[in-house]
């Protein structure tokens, strides 16, 4: 009896211990490498010449981190902000009872399985002015039609936006629509029966009690503003000029093509910071919510 | 699913190869980006060259981004303990890789066939490593030609391409009106750095180019004859079509050809292009130094930087190295790949008006000191250093930041870099 519990007890630690330990050389090891890196003076590769926190006032001097940081707030409040609004949008729509539904969620879903970088290919073509939207609309007959953001400095990083927000709105519809179809029918049932309108329903019922869903998709969208990289090398390769670079292209190119691995190091944990920021006061308030329960 | 079928081929032609390569008593890996039609032609001459010689050759070729995956691939491999026999690379990185040790010594091959008799001072400054011979030299490129199209220069009057900055600037208003590109060219960093190369070295001259270039001196890079450099840049700006953003360099080479714009300022790769299309260089297009930097002769040269090897391989890499360097062997790979010889000793009979032109040019700059580094192809800086300069040439080029501006930012930003 008494060995029995004890198997029970360290068969689970067993049949995780690999993973665990996988992850915590691969990503936390990994992860306090590049914080070492990062105080040294590291060139092509890691050497442990040490400079303390000299790579900091550095990077923060550096014009191009400046402009990758500029970038990283325009991109990620846009993007979060308009795949959130559409999602929500298509997903109120789509929860109308409407027929062939399952046809038009699956069409709304599908830029989700592509790959950023097919994404980011065939934006480039449609927004290209020779190649694209521009061209077509010019042959029919309209000669001065304009769409050249992607050729324009200060309008590139649109260009990533429009692109990211395609391909990523789906998939907040689908959290949002699943948000929708775990309510509480009655008391919308309810709010109908005293009258409400139902825009109203939506503005005082529904939406407040989505709360949880906002959550998780600001927090799903962040990291992958965060993270963004293939994206923009498909669509612009950080140009015109450096005018869409982003902390990833910053810290790939910083450490892989131009041999400054303290800098990308430094660059990489910033980027780490940036991401802790949003997730541990979300993991925190999500774990003390879940200890009553159990 | 393609780039598993993809990787699934390569891994069973490799395999393939290896099986190959086993019958034979030697080998060397050879790690290169020459992937495109013309370049693998070009490799496929060293191959043979090597096999008649009894050494099997193992591709390693990293297609994509002008080399940029091949250099991460081999810092994977030597990262990895596992370097190749010989790796591709430019004269900075030949330099860099030698600094972190690990590089072989060539300097018995090199003795026997002379090198320090036949290559041209500044390339013997990267291929040596002290008194150590570290990498063989296969090309001398010239990155900065114009490629004229003498039909759309007659068009505006114009019997040849112009050889001043005011005469192109003449040339450029009257093609305007015209209704024709002046300046085809590719927003992209490497080729904004290609025109800026030759705009220093035109409007500033050789000792200038020195100074700001190889030597990255302050007072230089702020200095008056600096904001003309930009002021320059700003100007050629205008002369340029408005879809150049992101436009590949051979596009921009096409547009010469088909007569949509009148010239480009490129290295002399752009013959590959040329003689693709059934054009003679130096008849159909016409090539002449960039305004001003006749007399001076910026280079940039692949090498084949050698790893240190087992005993048992370092007869075939010393093989490898003096093919590269045999007179035979750089005429014949240099007549496909658009650049001239790195051996002085190969004759100029065979090479096209341009190429003969370049290999006249090289002796002359090489007994005037005038031949240096380009900055934008590795010769200039090292790596860190020189994304520093195309940082600050890219983004004024791609923006309206004035000439004072530029200046400053080029100043702190290169001092940076130098950490």
């Amino acid at each position: 009896m008494r060995s029995s519990a004890r198997l029970r007890r360290a068969v689970p630690l067993a049949v995780l211990s690999p993973s665990l330990l996988v992850i915590a050389v691969g990503v936390y090891g990994f992860i306090a490498f590049t914080i070492v890196v990062s105080f040294t003076r590291s060139k092509m590769f890691p050497s442990w010449d040490w400079v303390g926190l000299g790579q900091y006032p550095r990077l923060f001097r550096n014009s191009r981190w400046e402009t990758a940081v500029d970038n990283m707030l325009v991109f990620g409040s846009l993007y979060i902000l308009a795949s959130t609004v559409l999602g929500l949008a298509m997903a109120i729509l789509l929860d109308q009872k409407i027929r062939a539904e399952g046809v038009l969620r699956t069409i709304y879903l599908y830029p989700l399985a592509l790959s950023f970088i097919v994404t980011g290919v065939v934006w480039q073509w449609l927004l290209n002015p020779g190649l694209g939207i521009q061209k077509m609309v010019r042959s029919w007959g309209w000669e001065s039609f304009e769409l050249r953001w992607i050729t324009d400095p200060d309008l590139a990083i649109y260009c990533i936006v429009l692109a990211g927000v395609w391909q990523v709105a789906g998939f907040s519809m689908a959290m949002f629509l699943s948000g929708l179809r775990g309510m509480n029918q009655e008391v919308i049932s309810a709010a109908r029966i005293d009258g409400a309108p139902m825009w109203r329903i939506y503005q005082r019922v529904v939406i407040p009690a989505l709360r949880p869903v906002f959550l998780t998709a600001f927090v799903v969208q962040a990291h992958l503003a965060i993270k963004s990289y293939d994206l923009v090398v498909a669509l612009t390769q950080g140009g015109p000029g450096l005018a869409t670079e982003l902390p990833s292209t910053f810290m790939y190119s910083t450490t892989f093509t131009r041999n400054d691995m303290g800098q990308g190091a430094a660059s990489a944990v910033m980027m780490l910071l940036a991401v802790a920021a949003v997730m541990v006061p979300y993991l925190y308030s999500e774990l003390r919510s879940e200890r009553p329960a159990s | 699913m393609n780039t598993i079928a993809r990787t699934i081929t390569a891994a069973l032609v490799g395999a393939a190869a290896a099986g190959a390569a086993q019958a034979q008593e030697q080998e060397v890996e050879v790690l290169h980006w020459w992937t495109s039609g013309g370049e693998a032609a070009a490799v496929q001459v060293l191959k043979e060259d090597l096999e008649s010689q009894g050494v099997g050759w193992q591709d390693m070729a990293v297609a994509g981004g002008a080399g940029d995956a091949a250099r991460t691939a081999l810092k994977a491999r030597v990262a990895s303990g596992d370097a190749p026999a010989a790796a591709q690379m430019l004269g900075m990185a030949v330099r860099e890789w030698s600094e972190e040790g690990g590089l072989g010594d060539l300097s018995a091959v090199a003795e026997e066939q002379n090198w320090d008799g036949v290559l041209p001072t500044a390339i013997k400054d990267f291929a040596k490593s002290g008194d150590a011979w570290v990498a063989a030299p296969v090309n001398i490129h010239r990155p900065h030609w114009v490629w004229a199209n003498p039909e759309v220069l007659a068009r505006v009057g114009l019997e040849e391409a112009p050889s001043t900055w005011e005469e192109f600037d003449a040339a450029a208003e009257k093609l305007m009106a015209e209704g024709i590109v002046p300046l085809a060219h590719g927003g992209q960093p490497w080729q904004d750095a290609t025109i800026w190369d030759a705009v220093v070295l035109g409007v500033g001259g050789p000792e200038f180019y020195r100074q700001a270039v190889i030597e990255a001196d302050e007072e230089a890079l702020t200095s008056d004859t600096m904001k003309a450099v930009f002021d320059r840049m700003r100007t050629l700006r205008g002369y340029v079509d408005p879809n150049f953003s992101g436009r590949d360099w051979n596009l921009a080479t096409a547009m010469v050809m088909n007569g949509e714009a009148a010239m480009q300022i490129m290295g002399d790769w752009a013959k590959g292009e040329i003689v693709a299309a059934d054009m003679t260089p130096g008849e159909d297009i016409l090539c002449t130094m960039a305004p001003g930097t006749e007399g001076a002769f910026l280079f940039n040269t692949d090498f084949f930087a050698m790893f240190e090897v087992g005993e048992d391989k370092r007869e075939a890499q010393d093989k490898l190295a003096s093919s590269i360097v045999a007179p035979e062997f750089q005429e014949t790979f240099n007549l496909t790949k658009g650049s001239i010889p790195a051996n002085t000793e190969v004759s100029d009979e065979n090479f096209d008006l341009c190429g003969q032109k370049s290999m006249a040019d090289l002796k002359a700059a090489e007994e005037a000191g005038t031949l240096m580094g380009s900055l934008a192809h590795g010769h200039g800086q090292p790596a860190a250093v020189q994304a520093a300069y195309i940082d600050v040439i890219t983004e004024h080029f791609n923006s309206d930041m004035s000439s004072d501006e530029a200046v400053e930012k080029l100043a702190t930003s290169v001092a940076d870099a130098t950490f």
